[in-house]
């Protein structure tokens, strides 16, 4: 980098929104050729059945005559998710923040947390079910907080202690109090880490709460909405109901992406650096 | 505890520093006396403790025996009253802080209301010449730009000693150069007192009012130069023929101990 003599004019709005609006192109045209596909190139040309995969028309048209049903299951499923998922969080947050500040417990705890982390937690669906009753809401919200918990108390706990020490030096010298610390340097520090866990970990929620329906669960859940409609040969409403899974995980991401991007604006990766 | 000389700003008296159980001695018998309004740089080959030393001074990490002390009190008293301001040779600036807010950190600590920080941090951005800067964040900004962030933030509350480990280490020489001059001007207008660590003799020379050269292994005090050029330096004094022996009298002494690679770095500047 050269030494910058005078302060760079930022980009005027209009120049940005053009330039984003060039960059989504491609991502754009994939999608509609996707659709394109589905709906003409795999059931005219190579005659997947309709069991395998229908009609891009008709899993909308299902999707359009069943919205209430299915978003009335959507959103209930959702809300499991997302109980999951605060609760998975602020747990690993705090055990994060605890095991950061005594390092001891951390290096005691760490190796099984990773450990932890590399199971495949989703097998435990069917003993979360038997624990916290197979049509209650706690069993698929207590997988989907457990599935979050790992990643998030991994990453966060990386972002805590990857702090240079020079940086605490420095606060020391201001006889800066460990809460200080914390507020001023650790957090802040750790934010990337926590972002990138937040958008692992509300994935991972949304699994744990569909996945954990599979097993069993509410009637009004879409996890079991999927299932019974597939053993009834309803493959358009199951098809519905997985794009009504999919958009409410998108809509997640996305939620906590932009949240991502308000919180880290200082950060060079959401200011462009290299401009 | 003997406070030595009345105005010594700090006062090192037999301080040793072992690391690890009966491991490496990083100083042995440090006995050492700056006084108010000095510039004293630390010169010495790598593993002589020099940055060991100034971390002891700022109670970052403690001595194993030995006592410093600080404006006359025990070194850990005066982190805590904030008697003095460090620079690293990384600027440690904060990157989700802005330029200002990056100065205005120790005024923060220290508890200055808004008004008052506002006012320091535009004084400090005039000192170091980055006005314009203020709304910038660290990775917008060149090194040497980075690092005199990192002295305005240094000298922001004025404390009385200043401590700084190798700042301009890592700028290319015409940036050190310049930080150099800036360095003694800052020096001048703020009337500290400056503990400097460099592994350059001719910076050394060109900076201070004395010049401690340190051996390795154990770390000790060789020998003190003391450095009568006139105040204040320019570019002129680089020329003076003084300042050329001055730079010999360090080298040899440096020779003396044994710190080849020091002198290696010289005979290339």
């Amino acid at each position: 980098m050269t030494a910058i003599a005078q302060p760079i004019p930022r980009a005027t709005l209009a120049n940005r929104v053009g330039r984003r609006a060039r960059d989504w192109v491609p991502a754009v045209a994939v999608f509609a050729l996707g659709i394109v596909a589905w709906q003409w190139l795999f059931p005219d040309v190579f005659h997947i059945e309709r069991f395998l995969l229908p009609r891009f028309s008709a899993v909308m048209s299902t999707f359009w005559h069943k919205r209430s049903e299915l978003w009335g299951a959507g959103w209930f499923t959702f809300k499991e998710a997302l109980g999951g998922f605060a609760l998975g969080c602020s747990v690993a947050l705090v055990v994060a923040l605890v095991l950061s500040r005594w390092r001891r417990l951390g290096q005691a705890l760490m190796p099984v947390a990773i450990a932890a982390n590399a199971i495949p937690i989703i097998a435990f669906a069917p003993i979360t079910n038997a624990w916290f009753g197979l049509l209650s809401p706690w069993s698929k919200i207590v997988m989907a907080a457990v599935l979050c918990f790992f990643p998030v108390l991994v990453n966060t706990l990386r972002g805590l202690t990857s702090v240079p020490p020079e940086s605490i030096e420095l606060m020391r010298s201001y006889a800066a109090s460990e809460r200080a610390i914390y507020r001023r340097v650790r957090i802040p520090t750790s934010l990337p880490f926590l972002f990138s866990a937040l958008k692992i970990g509300c994935v991972l929620a949304m699994i744990g709460a569909v996945v954990g329906d599979y097993f069993g669960g509410s009637t009004k859940a879409l996890g079991v909405e999927v299932q019974s409609s597939v053993s009834l040969s309803q493959f358009e409403t199951a098809w519905s109901a997985i794009l009504v899974a999919s958009i409410l995980g998108i809509a997640f991401y996305a939620t906590i992406a932009v949240a991502e991007r308000l919180a880290l604006s200082w950060h060079p990766s959401t200011r462009g650096a290299t401009e | 505890m003997s406070a030595g000389t009345p105005d010594a700003v700090v006062s090192i008296q037999s301080l040793s520093k072992v690391f690890g159980k009966g491991g490496v001695t990083a100083l042995q018998d440090i006995g050492l006396e700056v006084e108010r309004g000095e510039f004293v740089s630390l010169i010495g080959p790598s593993g002589c403790g020099k940055s060991t030393l100034l971390r002891i001074v700022g109670d970052i990490i403690e001595p194993t025996s030995g006592t410093v002390s600080v404006n006359g009190k025990p070194a850990r008293r005066a982190r805590l009253d904030r008697d003095y301001g460090i620079v690293f040779q990384a600027p440690v600036l904060y990157d989700w802080r802005t330029v200002a807010k990056n100065i205005a950190l120790p005024l923060e600590m220290l508890g200055w209301d808004r008004g008052r920080r506002a006012d320091r941090v535009k004084e400090m951005v005039e000192l170091v010449d980055l006005s314009g800067f203020e709304g910038y964040h660290p990775w917008q900004l060149s090194g040497g730009m980075q690092q005199r962030v990192s002295i305005a933030r240094a000298f922001s509350f004025s404390p009385a000693l200043l401590l700084m480990d190798e700042p301009f280490g890592a700028l290319d020489e015409m940036t050190r150069e310049r930080l150099n001059l800036e360095l003694l001007r800052i020096w001048d207008e703020i009337g500290s007192t400056i503990i400097f660590v460099t592994h350059s003799i001719t910076e050394a020379v060109f900076l201070s009012t004395r010049v401690v050269v340190m051996s390795a292994r154990p770390g000790r005090i060789a020998g003190i130069v003391r450095v009568d050029l006139p105040q204040p330096r320019t570019a002129i004094t680089r020329e003076d023929p003084r300042f050329f022996e001055l730079v010999t009298e360090v080298r040899e002494q440096l020779h003396a101990v044994g710190a080849d690679e020091v002198l290696e770095e010289a005979t290339l500047q």
